[in-house]
């Protein structure tokens, strides 16, 4: 789950990393009010799960509350890589004198966590990244001792930072671990974290804010479950994880019902193997998952049924820890609270699969047609979508 | 002969008295598994069919010898389970549990690299080793005795891919899941090791899917240590970039962990890759 960068700057505040006192605004005479409170120059951001908000024209210096609204007025409703902005932060504006980057992540072939900082942060880190990937120090962490004072020093030294401000460094590198463990982060970002002029003083500010959680972790955090911006996905996608089902919407017309994520994959891959000639190709990717129960099943006829592109159905069943017994039962209830006349092509097979058949049978539905592969599946799918054009 | 698992593996269950363990226990007990007890805190003394309860896992190996553990226990309890075994010493820890946090997986992962213990999962199906034993949820129909390792991320479709081998007369050293998280405990290469020293072993198929960089490490260590032939699958070729695919660790990030990148990198040591599942006995019987 990917948190807004207001949300992350916050959730840095309380792990003691300084951050500007911006709010956020839903229309532009927000903006210019919180413009006018801050005083002085201040900037607009656009607030979407999406990078490149700067790039993109979404993040505006604005001089006065006047420009603060004009801008804000720009930038909500934009779209930015898909994603249309219907909120902005209005931060006080920053005197920079230079840009740091400082990320923890997972590294997953090092199956450790990775502390990352670089001296050339800003909006061109990828392309630092690509270019020069040796102007950014990356030091893994053993997550069973958790980041280490030395560690930080080889992050400070690395980048060349002087040394007057190690200490701010310091604080808010520990703070930003401590955030990712305590937050079952996958990822935590400043980019970037400024070297500021304030009152005469020169100090380091995280003026940019990213975060993703684990979706797995989030049963420990209730506080972070309730940033969730739902705004920011389809509908069918919230509503399969209200019914604990993994689903991702794509364009295709088959809607395809398949337990076990490697299945489901390959399953999709297949309707698109012998659909491509005609235009034809998955709905959706749909896991019913290992224990999937009438209700389930229910639940994912219902999500793929709302799909207006959807022109036939394919469901692959094959039983390991799901019995077909009982998917036979939730297709059977599904099309009873659901019911359709689209084609449905049923595979059923593993664990008590004969039960399963049996209920299927007896329910008499015309528009359902078994199959015995998947190759026959898939290619059934296909000649049902090329029917109904 | 087989790998991991054989008719001598003495099996412990964890979370025996929950709905899922208790079902698979009687799946496993129903193939032959020796099943020697179960593991639920505070359920020490009870029996479950037919089987002894212990309060720990300790208690259980020191009563029973038990050499291999299976874990069914919900996912907020299933790094702890892991731990658990992992202290007493259980040589093959298989857990079925998913959704467990990542960060837990790389506390125990770093505890494990240091242990006497192998963990095999976890959000995995297990494993199976036809005729002998079955150790995890796969549906033991579909595998018969015969010489193809199979090695895999993904549940059911190491199910389908078994079921299309045996439908076709091609039967199987020993089936193992190693799972779609992230971070796990046994990767395609442990394994792929494993069927490369096993007499019995002839041939190989490998399951794989987007994400992370696994199938290619397994295509470097195919082409530098591998005699035997492999045949590989890799599901997700549909998948757009930077979503998670059901499995945790099945997500392309940027171009990392691309479909079209691993099918590639194994074509280019020589492996013989499969368009669907169905289609891999055709290539192992070539
Ligand atoms: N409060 C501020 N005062 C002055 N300048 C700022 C302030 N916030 C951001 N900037 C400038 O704008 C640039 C882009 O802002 P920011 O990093 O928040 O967005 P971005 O990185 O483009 O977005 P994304 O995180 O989506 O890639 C910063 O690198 C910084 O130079
Ligand atoms: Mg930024």
């Amino acid at each position: 789950m990917n948190l807004h960068e207001y949300q992350a700057k916050l959730r840095f505040a309380e792990f003691g990393i300084p951050v500007p006192r911006g709010k956020v605004a839903f229309n532009a005479n927000e903006a210019y009010e919180i413009a006018k409170e801050l005083g002085g120059v201040t900037v607009v951001k656009a607030q979407v799960h999406a990078g490149g908000r700067g790039k993109a024209g979404g993040v505006k210096v604005a001089k006065t509350p006047e420009d603060a609204r004009e801008h804000a007025s720009k930038i909500l409703g934009m779209n930015i890589k898909g994603h249309t902005v219907n909120k902005v932060l209005v931060d006080p504006g920053a005197n920079i004198k230079g840009e740091i980057y400082l990320a923890v992540t997972n590294d997953r072939a090092a199956r450790k966590p990775l502390i990352m900082a670089s001296a050339e942060g800003g909006m061109d880190i990828e392309e630092v990244n690509r270019v020069s990937p040796e102007k950014i120090v990356r030091v893994h962490v053993d997550p069973l001792i958790g980041l280490r004072g030395y560690q930080i020093t080889e992050l400070a030294s690395g980048i060349n930072l002087p040394h007057d401000l190690w200490k701010q460094f310091e604080k808010i590198a520990m703070g930003l671990y401590n955030c990712y463990v305590g937050s079952d982060a996958t990822l935590c970002e400043i980019n970037p974290l400024a070297v500021v002029e304030e009152y005469g003083q020169t100090i380091l500010k995280a003026l940019d804010g990213k975060m993703t959680i684990d979706g797995n972790g989030l049963g420990r955090h209730p506080e972070l479950e309730t940033l969730r911006d739902t705004s920011e996905e389809p509908q069918e996608e919230i509503t399969a994880r209200e019914s604990d089902l993994s689903y991702v919407k794509l364009d295709g017309q088959i809607g395809c019902m398949v337990n076990g994520a490697g299945l489901a994959m390959a399953t999709m891959d297949m309707t698109a193997h012998f659909g491509e000639q005609y235009g034809i190709g998955p709905a959706n990717f749909l896991d019913v998952g290992g224990g999937a129960d009438p209700d389930q099943v229910a639940a994912a006829l219902r999500i793929i049924l709302s799909d207006k592109n959807v022109k036939a159905i394919l469901i692959n069943i094959f039983g390991g820890i799901t019995r077909c017994d009982d998917v036979a039962r939730g297709i059977i209830t599904a099309m009873s609270e659901v019911p359709t006349q689209l084609p449905i092509i049923v595979r059923l097979i593993g664990t008590n699969q004969e039960e399963g058949l049996a209920i299927i049978n007896s329910a008499n539905l015309t528009n359902m047609t078994g199959a015995k592969t998947l190759y026959e599946a898939a290619q059934k799918a296909v000649e049902a979508v090329r029917g109904a054009k | 002969m087989a790998i991991l698992i054989d008719k001598n593996t003495k099996l412990v269950v964890q979370g025996i008295t929950g709905k899922q363990g208790r079902f698979h226990a009687q799946q496993m007990i129903e193939y032959g598994t020796n099943v020697v007890g179960g593991v639920r805190a505070g359920k020490g003394g009870e029996w479950v069919l037919g089987k002894p309860v212990f309060d720990t896992v300790k208690a259980a190996r020191e009563a029973t010898g038990a050499n291999c553990s299976i874990i069914y226990v919900p996912a907020e309890g299933a790094a702890d389970a892991i731990l658990e075994a992992v202290d007493a010493e259980v040589e093959l820890i298989v857990c079925i549990t998913e959704r467990i946090p990542i960060q837990d997986m790389m506390k125990v992962r770093a505890i494990l690299d240091h242990s006497k213990s192998r963990l095999l999962g976890a959000n995995c199906p297990g494993l199976l080793t036809p005729g002998q034993s079955k150790v995890g949820i796969m549906p033991g129909y579909i595998a018969t005795p015969g010489p193809v390792g199979v090695v895999s991320k993904s549940g059911t479709l190491t199910y389908e891919a078994v079921y299309a081998l045996t439908q076709r007369g091609i039967g199987q050293t020993t089936c193992v899941g190693i799972g779609g998280d992230p971070i796990n405990g046994t990767s395609f290469l442990d394994v792929l090791q494993m069927f490369e020293e096993d007499p019995n072993t002839e041939k190989v198929v490998l399951i794989g899917e987007i994400g992370g960089t696994d199938e290619q490490k397994a295509a470097d260590f195919i082409d530098k240590h591998m005699t035997k032939p492999v045949v590989a699958f890799i599901a997700g070729q549909r998948a757009p970039e930077g979503k998670t695919m059901g499995h945790a660790g099945a997500l392309v990030e940027g171009n990392v962990g691309t479909a079209a990148e691993k099918i590639e990198k194994l074509k280019s040591v020589g492996v013989k890759v499969a368009a669907y599942p169905e289609q891999i006995p055709d290539l192992i019987m070539q």
